[in-house]
């Protein structure tokens, strides 16, 4: 998020697209049932099925999975030709003045730079046109053909609401309400606040779909302030924590990137790393990437790493492919060449797409190891349970090893919320049995590890020998202890540039935040953007002030939010050029003649004069950008691509399938299907009842939905005869299900270029051990294609083929209906129709 | 700006949270002696246009009144369990509407339980003493030791609430959670509910927090938007928001002007004087017998019966 969860109060309108916040983030959501009652916000939805987010929603505009670019191209395009722009703030605040390089373009769905042989781009072109000063050009009229805002207005015009109607289904004077309804938000009194969730990331064009909105959430002007924003619902309570750590193959704690094989140097890494100016005065941050890189180097290292050896800039591993993500490890283990996997509080047999390849990919493993609190799927993707796990286990030699390990409520520590709110919590109940805290196992696996390095040497040692292990009781360091490392400490005494006798941090002693981090070594800091979390103030994370002066809410100082306990990211973007709040009724930093001052920590340096440096101050030209550069591979603009798997061909590019860039496998390829023989789009999502794979052990979540279905259209349950409560078949080319049906007229069908869509959902949350009756989830179908930059997988669109079939048992009148084998029509009637007691 | 949820405040201490014995109106078959207080009454408010349909209050309900549901099937809706049953006292009931004047979906989702009626047909109906009770706050509450399992409490019910156990044919429903009111605590779905839905405080204050929100709704374009408190039953103590009040039976049928059974009311008026006269009358003639025929004694022709069949088995 770059507001709050407790921002959302502040809001005029909320909406919710690419995620489903009543039902997955129940909680949450109150903030926008506070904003309707104490502001009379409104809530639109926009998503295939009518939710249980539209259910309370003032509008719900329905769109055909997968086609959110042609969706907000076609808004963006709406506010640019209608004047619902935010002028003020896009001139001065976005890169839309700045020109683009001479012989950039886009023509059928293509940037400049294809090369078709490598599914990828050359970038050169998609850059700033640099004058003869360094800097980028600017067209403060905005009128110049090769500036940013003239492209944009080119690339998003051909998506108009006729155009949108055909390709997203959504009908013209739904999508127009929507774009009138945004466009109000152009005003600088009036915020709209973006919330979604996996409903944008799992597709094979995820991370543009987030951008498109960011872009639109720029041009309204809408980029921190209060009750604006991007709003990333986090579906694990530290699912941002993850992320904030760098527990991903190509990143380190911060957003610091793991160095490629190419740069085998401290300084080769640091060349592209620099991040000079793109504009006069600017600050651009990150020129400080290298004193948070070498502090991290310390954190690994401590005292081995030193100027000499470069920080120890060789012990990190280098990468040989862009990331060693979950698809490119799944398919390297598909091809035997995994010996081992531990698989540390993941459900991977259900959490990865195409089922079948996963499990044939585990019974290729040496060894599984498996850390969880809760009995999985995964620890028993060996055993046959029927049709629900069809395996011999006679054919599988993998040695599966399981370590019960504590749930959160059985620990103590930090988790990091969607807010970037770092909330200390403690340990409420005992474990049960055997189970031990992961980073006891963790300590004690590697204690071991380290004594055979020791021992026997082996290929590269140094790494592990090495690493920094400073803890009072080395076999089960404290989360203190972790947490004070990840905030970091002073590895030398550190003195006064003007005064070298004045100490102004002794050895020893915890920074106070990253703002003293240095690249000399002197100072250690596991995650620069955590630094502040756990300081000589003490733990921050554990503070529960739930004080909000002015009712901004702010709440400054309930737990610590990263960077620098800073809510609303971007923030000085919440007031004028001249530092004035756009909104006064809902200031939040504003310039008081000498420094910026508010409810929140300015998100610039306090003396940056208002006019001279720009709000955004980790991009190097200090603007927020429209056109994003090289950044994502797939395109400095979004563009619309189909889902690998869709009904219909690309409309405004019909050569082209799927995203253009997204990386696929050959053996993957082969196993998409088409319309042709699979003629309904399906997508997966989750219910408020369940989490994830957990709940499912759990009696009454169990009781709440017992049973695996799928949703499908009226219309199409009539062309099918198939009834609610009817059992039904739903297979892709990839695997098959079986589930009750849900005929609802939540699920419609779609009109998308003159031809009926019949959308089919297949939830989450069952499988073959728990509480709930046996299942099936929807990885059983999906394709193995992500994301084109996080390679993400496609979970949210893929294609089926449906039909009746007869239920596995005929159920007893002691169980449930007694009814026709699989027809429980009969039961709804009897308990839900016959209800007229009006007369009674 | 006030945070919404800080309005009503739960628990409100007006409420006179100690409630008992001494505070009853009503008791089913007996009678009860005015009490000397009145108390405040309560009341439970459901905002249906805020509901999301969670169930998080089915789970509150179940974990706080310890009762065990067996897990059921899909059949084919949302709604699991798929109907109340004397472990699950509250379900959501969902409803899929199109609303023929703007021809839009509407997904209607009602938390169905005991509405506390201020007239409960359920007590009125009870022929057991003190099986069913009711407060002078307004509760409506059942005595289990007492309860015969006869069941015409869910007869005498205008919103079929009250179900029968399989396990100890006792009848159960929402109590309103009278046990954690009477310390200070509300309910425990209000409690629980994730959006404020459910809100509970004094009847006056949950009718003015109805007006706040009717407004708001109609400021929406629900111009029908209305309180659901209805007279028939003399008001309930559980009381519904609901954006179209001029149609609540589309509300998985709730009732549009729901009273008490007139066989419950003939039952307990008319019939049962007729009934008592009877049985009076039936007791007159029985001494009158045993004057005249004097006492039914066993014969030896009995007894010689008796063997001949006891032989015969």
């Amino acid at each position: 998020m770059t507001n709050s969860w407790t921002d959302i109060q502040n809001t005029d309108l909320a909406i919710i697209m690419g995620g489903n916040a009543a039902e997955a983030h129940p909680c949450g959501f109150k903030w926008v049932t506070e904003a309707k009652a104490n502001r009379g916000a409104k809530l639109i939805v926009v998503d295939p099925r009518f939710t249980r987010s539209a259910s309370v929603a003032d509008f719900y505009a329905p769109i055909r999975q997968g086609t959110d670019i042609a969706f907000l191209l076609g808004v963006i395009s709406y506010c640019m030709q209608n004047d619902k722009v935010q002028w003020e703030y896009v001139k001065a605040f976005t890169n839309a003045p700045y020109l683009i390089k001479e012989g950039f373009g886009y023509a059928d769905g293509l940037f400049t730079g294809y090369d078709e042989t490598k599914r990828d781009y050359d970038r050169s072109t998609w850059n700033y046109d640099i004058g003869p000063d360094g800097y980028v050009i600017s067209d403060d009229t905005l009128q110049h053909p090769r500036c940013v805002w003239q492209l944009l207005k080119k690339h998003a015009s051909i998506f108009t609401p006729e155009l949108v109607e055909r390709i997203c289904g959504t009908p013209k004077e739904k999508f127009l309400k929507v774009c009138e309804m945004i466009g109000e938000c152009s005003s600088k009194t009036k915020t709209m606040t973006s919330m979604y969730a996996l409903g944008w990331t799992q597709h094979s064009s995820g991370s543009q779909n987030i951008r498109t909105m960011a872009m639109l959430q720029l041009i309204l002007g809408n980029i921190g302030v209060r009750g604006g924003g991007m709003n990333a619902l986090r579906g694990h309570s530290n699912i941002q924590g993850l992320t904030d750590l760098g527990l991903m193959s190509n990143l380190i704690p911060g957003y610091l990137t793991l160095p490629n094989d190419n740069e085998t140097t401290l300084d080769a890494y640091m060349s592209t790393r620099g991040f000079k100016p793109l504009r006069p005065e600017q600050t651009s941050y990150w020129q400080n990437y290298k004193k948070f890189f070498v502090s991290f180097q310390k954190a690994m290292w401590g005292d081995a790493a030193t100027v000499e050896n470069n920080f120890a800039y060789d012990w990190l591993p280098k990468l040989d492919v862009s990331g060693y993500d979950i698809l490119r490890a799944f398919q390297l283990m598909h091809e035997g060449k995994v010996n081992g996997y531990f698989c540390q509080g993941f459900n991977i047999l259900l959490s990865a797409p195409n089922r079948r390849k996963i499990t044939t990919a585990l019974s290729k493993l040496k060894f599984l190891v498996v850390m969880d609190p809760l009995q999985t799927e995964t620890a028993r993707f060996w055993e046959n349970y029927g049709e629900h796990n069809d395996v011999d286990p006679s054919q599988v030699q993998t040695e599966v090893i399981e370590l019960p390990v504590t749930c959160f409520a059985e620990e103590t520590g930090s988790l990091v919320n969607s807010g970037r709110w770092l909330q200390w919590h403690w340990q409420g109940a005992t474990p049960p049995g055997e189970a031990q805290h992961d980073i006891w196992i963790m300590a004690q696996i590697f204690l071991r590890l380290r004594a055979l390095y020791q021992k026997e040497g082996g290929a590269v040692p140094e790494p592990i020998v090495n690493l920094d292990w400073r803890y009072k009781d080395p076999g089960d360091p404290t989360p203190e202890e972790l947490a004070k490392e990840l905030n970091g400490y002073a590895t030398e005494d550190i003195t006064d540039p003007k005064d070298p006798t004045k100490v102004v941090i002794a050895k020893g002693k915890q920074l106070v935040n990253f703002s003293v981090l240095r690249d000399d070594g002197k100072t250690s800091c596991g995650c620069w953007i955590y630094s502040g979390c756990f300081n000589e103030a003490g733990n921050n994370m554990a503070r529960r002030d739930n004080a909000d002066p002015d009712n901004a809410g702010v709440f400054p100082n309930w737990a610590w939010s990263w960077p620098l306990n800073r809510r609303i990211i971007y923030n000085r973007a919440s007031s004028d050029v001249s530092g004035n709040p756009w909104d006064p009724s809902r200031k939040l930093l504003w310039w008081n003649g000498s420094k910026w001052t508010g409810y929140d920590v300015p998100d610039i340096a306090p003396d940056a004069k208002p006019e001279v440096v720009g709000p955004f101050i980790m991009n190097a030209e200090g603007t927020g950008r429209l056109f994003t550069l090289g950044q994502l591979r797939d395109g400095p603009f979004p563009a619309h691509y189909e889902p690998f798997e869709s009904p219909l061909a690309n409309i405004v590019a019909p050569k082209i399938r799927g995203n253009p860039v997204a990386r696929i496998f050959k053996n993957d390829l082969d196993q998409l299907g088409t319309a042709d023989e699979f003629p309904y789009a399906a997508t997966s999502y989750r219910l408020t009842e369940h989490f994830h794979f957990w709940t499912k052990h759990v009696r009454f979540n169990a009781v709440m939905q017992p049973e695996f279905f799928v949703e499908i259209p009226e219309q199409l349950a009539a062309e099918k005869g198939i009834k609610t409560g009817h059992w039904v078949q739903v297979w892709s080319k990839r695997g098959t299900v079986k589930a009750k049906a849900v005929v609802s007229k939540r699920i419609n069908t779609l009109i998308c270029d003159g031809k009926p869509v019949h959308v089919i959902g297949v939830p989450l949350h069952w499988a073959f051990i728990g509480e709930t009756k046996e299942g099936f989830g929807p990885n059983s179908l999906t394709p193995f294609v992500g994301d084109a930059n996080t390679d993400t997988p496609e979970f949210k669109a893929f294609l089926v083929d449906i039909k009746r079939i007869s239920g596995p048992d005929v159920v007893t009148v002691a169980e449930g209906p007694n009814a026709e084998e699989g027809d429980f029509s009969s039961l709804i009637s009897d308990t839900l129709g016959d209800r007229s007691r009006t007369d009674f | 700006m006030a945070f919404e949820f800080e309005l009503p405040p739960a628990p409100n201490q007006e409420v006179q949270p100690e409630f008992g014995q001494q505070d009853l109106v009503r008791r089913s078959a007996s009678s009860v002696p005015t009490p000397a207080r009145k108390l405040t009454e309560v009341a439970k408010l459901i905002d249906v246009s805020k509901c999301i349909g969670c169930k998080a209050c089915q789970v509150a309900c179940l974990e706080w009144n310890d009762r065990t549901e067996r897990i059921g099937f899909n059949y084919g809706v949302y709604d699991d369990p798929v109907d109340l049953t004397a472990e699950s006292f509250t379900v959501m009931r969902f409803t899929e509407w199109v609303n023929p004047e703007t021809r839009n979906l509407e997904w209607l989702i009602r938390k169905d339980g005991c509405m506390h009626c201020e007239d409960p047909g359920c007590l009125k109906a009870c022929p057991s003493p003190g099986a069913i009770v009711q407060y002078s706050n307004g509760i409506v509450d059942f005595d289990h030791e007492k309860c015969i399992g006869c069941g015409y409490c869910i007869k005498g019910c205008p919103f079929d609430i009250p179900r029968l156990s399989e396990v100890d044919h006792k009848a159960y429903k929402c109590t309103l959670c009278s046990d954690r009111i009477a310390v200070g605590q509300g309910p425990a779905c209000a409690r629980t509910c994730p959006t404020h839905a459910i809100v509970f405080g004094t009847k006056e204050e949950m009718k003015q927090h109805a007006a706040e929100r009717i407004k708001d709704l109609q400021s929406r374009g629900y111009k029908n938007a209305g309180l659901y408190d209805p007279p028939g039953v003399g008001g309930t103590h559980v009381m519904y928001v609901l954006q179209h009040a001029d149609k609540p039976e589309i509300y998985a049928e709730l009732p549009k002007n729901p009273k008490i059974s007139p066989i419950i009311t003939i039952w307990k008026g008319l019939t049962k004087y007729a009934g008592m006269a009877a049985m009076g009358t039936f007791a007159a003639v029985g001494v009158l017998h045993y004057l005249v025929s004097g006492p039914n004694e066993v014969q030896p022709k009995d007894e010689e019966n008796a063997k001949r069949l006891a032989g015969d088995r």
